[in-house]
């Protein structure tokens, strides 16, 4: 197994202040407007986001949610280890609201599909708008694209792009992994 | 992650603590599905299950099918009453017709102990037994020790004394298992002639006087006395069964802590609980309904995920 730097901490540094500051062209004061953090990898990218729009860009409040897909997968009893779920923690409907889903990696898409289901059960948003780090490009099972990406990368599918959180792993770092 | 032990579930007997604790974080997230405006997530949509009750049942019943409809699998119902088990079909025949019909699990209540055990090596499908005659009630105890741990924090540790019917209870014998496993003390508690021979051997203790058992406690779970499997009298009257074993505000005021009431259900207000103290703040009975569903989707949830 061998593993190279997709990005350092300081380029996932700038690249969230980028990611910020799109959001908030789009969304202005957050007013009607739920970040939701896909379970169990997109809940540190959704937590800095909103950390970075409150104490640097001066946002008041802003809903965050995360949001667990396991019970809307569409590999359950297909896939060979057991789906394992994580917590749902949603304390806000997002009726009318203008959803943004967070997710660490894009890949096939199918994550998203189940959480387009499952955002369901919490009303009807306005919109929904999909938020990504790295997009792994020419790997799409469904037809879906994200609205905000940090950067786009072409993987083969013998390889893994593995986010490092330092609320996590203690480091802030993306690698591209060969299994 | 973990998957459990098992390919059927016929009685907490044949689980081990990492089932237990792996069904409770299961239900831990059905529970918040249940709260959600939407209590629906389509998992099963490609899992048929079959509910057969040979015994009347109103909680179970409903509490499994509404289980099933909230993981958006296909039910169908069957009750013996109003089938060709009368016209005497035996049960392998009846279950097999059923699963012929692309059933892939089936939850069973049956008055004989065993019968879930029997299916279970003749069918070729999931098996949950729903209460088998005075044997198991696995998904009842497992909802139990999920309330407790829910109530009180955790169940290893805890005092739990069993009171009423303990020879023709199901419940009981699936309750000592299951907090026996989780590391809970267990006393049962009731008239000599309700109290099965040798049930030390199980590692619990006797306790005759239901004031000693709700003093030494944490926990008190209330049985019902069941008199349709009385074919003789095993006290004289109900009214001295009441004033014996049954639990009344007095008694629970007069303890010198507060103890946690629960009732399996269906309860005969006035012979073992009064309705002040099943109503009462100390009495987590309806909460115990609550949970029977988390619990049963987590039961039948973590099966269906091995059936290939």
């Amino acid at each position: 197994m061998s593993q190279k730097v997709l990005l350092s901490s300081k380029e996932i540094n700038i690249i969230l202040h980028r990611l910020a500051c799109q959001l908030l062209e789009n969304h202005t004061d957050f007013k009607d407007t739920a970040l939701i953090g896909m379970q169990p990898r997109g809940i540190f990218l959704a937590d800095r986001l909103k950390k970075i729009l409150i104490e640097e860009y001066g946002v008041k409040k802003i809903d965050l949610g995360f949001l667990d897909i396991t019970f809307y997968r569409d590999d359950f009893r297909r896939s060979d280890k057991p789906l394992e779920a994580s917590s749902t923690n949603m304390d806000f409907l997002v009726e009318n609201k203008k959803v943004v889903l967070i997710d660490d990696v894009l890949y096939t898409g199918r994550s998203i599909r189940a959480a387009l289901t499952a955002i369901q059960s919490f009303g009807r948003p306005a919109e929904i708008e999909l938020l990504v780090l790295i997009d792994r490009r020419f790997s799409r099972h469904l037809p879906i694209q994200p609205n905000y990406r940090g950067r786009q990368v072409d993987a083969i599918n013998e390889e893994k792009v593995k986010v490092h959180w330092i609320e996590n792993e203690g480091e802030d770092t993306i690698y591209l992994v060969n299994k | 992650m973990a998957e459990l032990s098992v390919k059927h579930l016929l009685g907490i007997k044949y689980l081990n603590e990492a089932d237990i604790d792996l069904i409770f974080e299961t239900a831990d997230h059905f529970k918040e599905v249940i709260n959600r405006s939407i209590k629906k997530v389509p998992s099963l949509r490609d899992i048929t299950i079959a509910n057969i009750f040979f015994e009347n049942s109103t909680r179970t019943k409903l509490s499994f099918e509404l289980a099933e409809k909230r993981l958006s699998a296909d039910v169908i119902n069957f009750s013996a009453g109003q089938s060709s088990v009368k016209k005497g079909e035996t049960l392998i025949d009846t279950v097999n017709n059923i699963l012929s019909m692309k059933v892939d699990m089936v939850v069973m209540r049956h008055p004989n102990p065993g019968a879930g055990i029997f299916l279970s090596k003749h069918v070729n499908a999931s098996i949950v037994n729903a209460g088998d005659g005075a044997h198991e009630h696995p998904t009842q105890a497992l909802l139990d020790s999920y309330s407790i741990r829910e109530k009180l924090g955790d169940v290893a540790g805890k005092k739990v004394v069993i009171v009423g019917d303990i020879l023709h209870s199901r419940v009981a014998l699936s309750n000592i298992f299951a907090l026996k496993l989780q590391g809970a003390e267990v006393k049962v508690c009731g008239p000599h002639t309700l109290i099965p021979k040798h049930i030390e051997t199980l590692g619990v203790e006797v306790e005759n006087n239901l004031l000693k058992a709700l003093n030494w406690c944490d926990v008190a779970n209330m049985l019902r006395i069941q008199n349709e499997r009385m074919e003789i009298s095993y006290f004289p009257t109900t009214r001295e069964y009441t004033q014996q074993y049954g639990l009344n505000k007095k008694i629970l005021d007069s303890l010198d802590k507060e103890i946690v009431v629960m009732h399996p259900g269906p309860i005969n207000r006035g012979v073992e609980i009064t309705s002040d103290v099943a109503d009462s703040k100390q009495s987590i009975i309806l909460n115990q309904v609550e949970n029977g569903v988390a619990i049963r989707m987590a039961v039948i949830y973590l099966l269906a995920s091995k059936i290939k």
